[in-house]
């Protein structure tokens, strides 16, 4: 009885000790998160609702309305923009999943070598995306690109291939060339997740007389579901915004059919210097990406966080 | 607690987190105002155009490809400081896909005193404040010894915003010994329709796949082409009024020329992913026999060490389709910026690289802007080709429509243009197309 009167009467000035210190260390990540993310998206809102067509900061900025939003919705490349980053976001994030599962219990396989496989896998990831994508840009030119001689050589092709020359076939190349990047970071996640299965599950399993496809289908892919459910959401969101690696290979061509929104949004603020309009299109990107999170997170209940694992 | 704690953590990071990255793709931080550029201040460069007298910082941005090459540019620039001891001359070089947004974003926090502007930015820079009225200071004498072509560059409603610098047009390259070993005979190139019978002898005699390579990706390269072979075809893409003339005409006739070279397959399908520089490169690695391009490719392409066909690269004013052999103009000029921290040691350092004795030093890499320098026998001996070629062309260039917004209406051109060419759309359809939106952007 006495101990806990004791616990009730400290605690709060503790609390309040703790709080105190909380806050001061807190200060400088609330400064630059308010400077770096709040003030730049702050300023973002207030362009969208105005005509903003100069980037010094004394030309006027007069409001007007909705006006920029009703221009992106009657807006074909606005829409088109979507189509492709829809497409994009879709298949890549497919592709990376599936084969980043691969990848990852590959990894996770007793064997020799296995840390050479595992520098290979993360060695993509490490690579800055522009140097990826005029790497790839290279390696599949029309004329003298590597992959194109590799292909022709093999008598694989009879003769060299123009990757980026159809809309199809250039938005499907950018995904590749995504994916050959970013997998890397899945089949990690997905390594970590696997370390936390218990052992002992897989032995039981086997003892009942579970095939190899019958413990991956029952036991790995339901404990990686949360792993898995983190990594969709980041890979989305990431895909949603493709900008760097389309600007480097495609430039949005050939005639725009690769032209993300994040790509869009850039062109009409810094080549058309609309920045009105081009701070609108942010802004949907960031209600797509808000939506889209709150969707998974719903969609996927309870395997966000660790606690229902 | 601790449940409550960590699913309440999990909610609002992944909260939080989906803004930061959607904060990601906001454009505010780079349009904001910042804290201006590291030029330093010069309180004696108010009085100082004089050559020898600039002082103080300059911060410069030029172009990586085309025109003076950068080793060329930085070579000027020791000159220039060696002759100014007071003054500091910090280059920066990037690609000229990248140059007119650099500017833009750069303009708010005057990172940059003296920047390289295309013909086609003056319109925009000036009606945005973000280059000054240089008007004052052009020499009078400049209107008699510069010429039009390159001096007009800088002009926007009677004003000058650019001192000129770069005067280029495209002209028509041919490897000479292709054409005689496929028995094409050099003076019927003159013409368009020459061009296509000497693509098809080479493609059937030597069994070269694609004769032909252009620059026809999306971006401004491909307008440029385009409004040479509209030109030539007697066509405008803008009439007098600065109304849309694309639809029709030579226009229309110039881009069903374009589509149908490669529907023929004598022009490489690649050229709708090729910047002027990859036809340098195609050219000079012996894989096509002509294309288009600007004047600083007959230098590269005769190099042996760049080239595998050095001195078979022949320059000459672009073939007629019927109208006379009228190429574009594409010159570069340079602006001082609205925010340049030191103006008059920019003037004084743009007005040195572009003096007479300078350019006559680099004449291989862009010919002068001077009238003069075309008699100069020193000049005609080092590039005898070049100038005599330059001596039809240049009297006989079009200029793209000079609107403030050019920006946005060629991206809309250049879409159409594309999916014509790739056979995405009927040639009429598309530029049909690209009128309602064009129309749309000059009204807006």
């Amino acid at each position: 009885m006495t101990e806990a009167t004791v616990e009730v009467a400290t605690k709060p000035r503790r609390a309040r000790r703790e709080g105190r210190t909380a806050f001061f260390l807190l200060v400088p990540a609330v400064v630059v998160v308010l400077g770096v993310v709040g003030w730049p998206l702050v300023t973002t809102v207030l362009n969208s609702f105005r005509r903003v067509e100069s980037a010094l900061p004394k030309a006027p900025k007069p409001f007007v309305g909705l006006h920029n939003y009703a221009y992106i919705l009657s807006d074909s490349d606005f829409w088109n923009a979507v189509r492709n980053t829809l497409y994009f976001t879709f298949f890549n994030t497919g592709l990376e999943l599936i084969l980043g599962v691969g990848l990852g219990v590959l990894m996770f396989q007793p064997m020799r070598g296995r840390w050479l496989l595992r520098v290979a896998v993360i060695l993509p990831w490490a690579l800055p995306t522009v140097v990826n994508a005029a790497m790839w840009r290279y390696y599949m030119n029309a004329d003298y690109g590597p992959l194109n001689a590799f292909l022709v050589q093999t008598g694989l092709r009879q003769d060299y291939y123009s990757f980026l020359g159809s809309g199809t076939s250039a938005m499907n190349s950018v995904i590749l060339v995504d994916v050959w990047k970013n997998t890397s970071l899945v089949a990690f996640f997905v390594l970590a997740g696997l370390q936390v299965i218990p052992k002992e599950l897989y032995e039981s399993a086997e003892i009942d007389g579970a095939g190899a496809l019958r413990r991956f289908w029952s036991i790995t892919l339901p404990l990686l579901r949360p792993v898995l459910a983190v990594v969709l959401v980041l890979r989305t969101i990431e895909a949603f915004k493709v900008f760097d690696v389309i600007y480097v290979m495609t430039r949005g061509g050939p005639a725009s059919s690769t032209t993300s929104l994040a790509l869009y949004a850039y062109k009409t603020a810094f080549s058309d210097q609309l920045f009105g309009i081009g701070s609108a299109i942010s802004l949907v990107i960031v209600l797509f990406c808000l939506s889209l999170s709150l969707f998974y997170i719903r969609a996927l209940g309870g395997s966000m966080g660790p606690e229902q694992s | 607690m601790s449940d409550l704690f960590s699913s309440a953590l999990s909610r609002r990071t992944f909260l939080s987190g989906a803004l930061a990255v959607g904060a990601g793709a906001t454009l505010a931080a780079c349009s904001s105002s910042g804290s201006g550029g590291s030029a330093s201040s010069s309180p004696s460069a108010a009085t100082s155009s004089a050559a020898g007298a600039a002082t103080g910082t300059i911060n410069a941005l030029f172009m990586k490809q085309a025109g003076y090459s950068e080793d060329h540019v930085r070579a000027m620039t020791t000159a220039f400081q060696a002759a100014n001891p007071g003054a500091t001359v910090n280059l920066e070089f990037v690609p000229y896909e990248a140059l007119h947004d650099k500017i833009v974003a750069a303009s708010a926090a005057g990172t940059y005193d003296l920047v390289l502007v295309d013909v086609i930015w003056p319109a925009e820079f000036a009606t945005k404040g973000l280059v000054t009225d240089i008007t004052d200071r052009i020499p009078s004498t400049w209107s008699n010894d510069v010429l039009a072509g390159a001096l007009d560059s800088g002009l926007y409603q009677g004003k000058y915003y650019a001192v000129p610098w770069l005067l280029d047009t495209k002209y028509f390259f041919a490897n000479k010994d292709m054409l005689t070993k496929a028995g094409v005979d050099p003076a019927s190139l003159g013409t368009w329709d020459g061009v296509t019978a000497a693509a098809q002898s080479i493609k059937t005699k030597l069994g070269m796949k694609y004769p032909l390579i252009w620059s026809w990706p999306q971006s401004e390269s491909v307008i440029c082409d385009w409004a040479v072979l509209t030109a030539s075809m007697g066509g405008k893409l803008f009439d007098d009024n600065g109304q849309p003339a694309f639809t029709a005409g030579g226009a229309l006739q110039a881009l069903e020329f374009m589509r149908k070279t490669i529907v023929d397959g004598i022009t490489n399908p690649s050229s709708t992913q090729s910047a002027e520089d990859d036809v340098r490169k195609v050219i000079s690695a012996g894989d096509a026999a002509m294309g288009l391009n600007w004047t600083y490719m007959y230098a590269a392409a005769n190099d042996p060490k760049q080239s595998k066909v050095a001195n078979q690269i022949t320059i000459s004013p672009v073939p007629s389709g019927g109208s006379g052999q009228i190429s574009v103009n594409g010159s570069m000029a340079m602006a001082i910026t609205s925010g340049a921290q030191n103006p008059d040691a920019a003037w004084a350092f743009a007005e040195y690289l572009s003096s007479e004795k300078l350019q006559e030093q680099y004449v291989t890499d862009s010919l002068p802007i001077w009238k003069a320098s075309y008699d100069n026998p020193d000049v005609v001996k080092s590039a005898p080709d070049v100038v005599a070629a330059a001596k039809v062309q240049l009297g006989q260039m079009v200029n793209r429509p000079q609107v403030a917004n050019y920006n946005a209406v060629s991206a809309k051109l250049q879409e159409a243009v594309q999916k014509a060419l790739i056979g995405d759309l009927p040639v009429q359809q598309a530029l049909d197309n690209a009128n309602t939106e064009v129309q749309k952007l000059l009204t807006a």
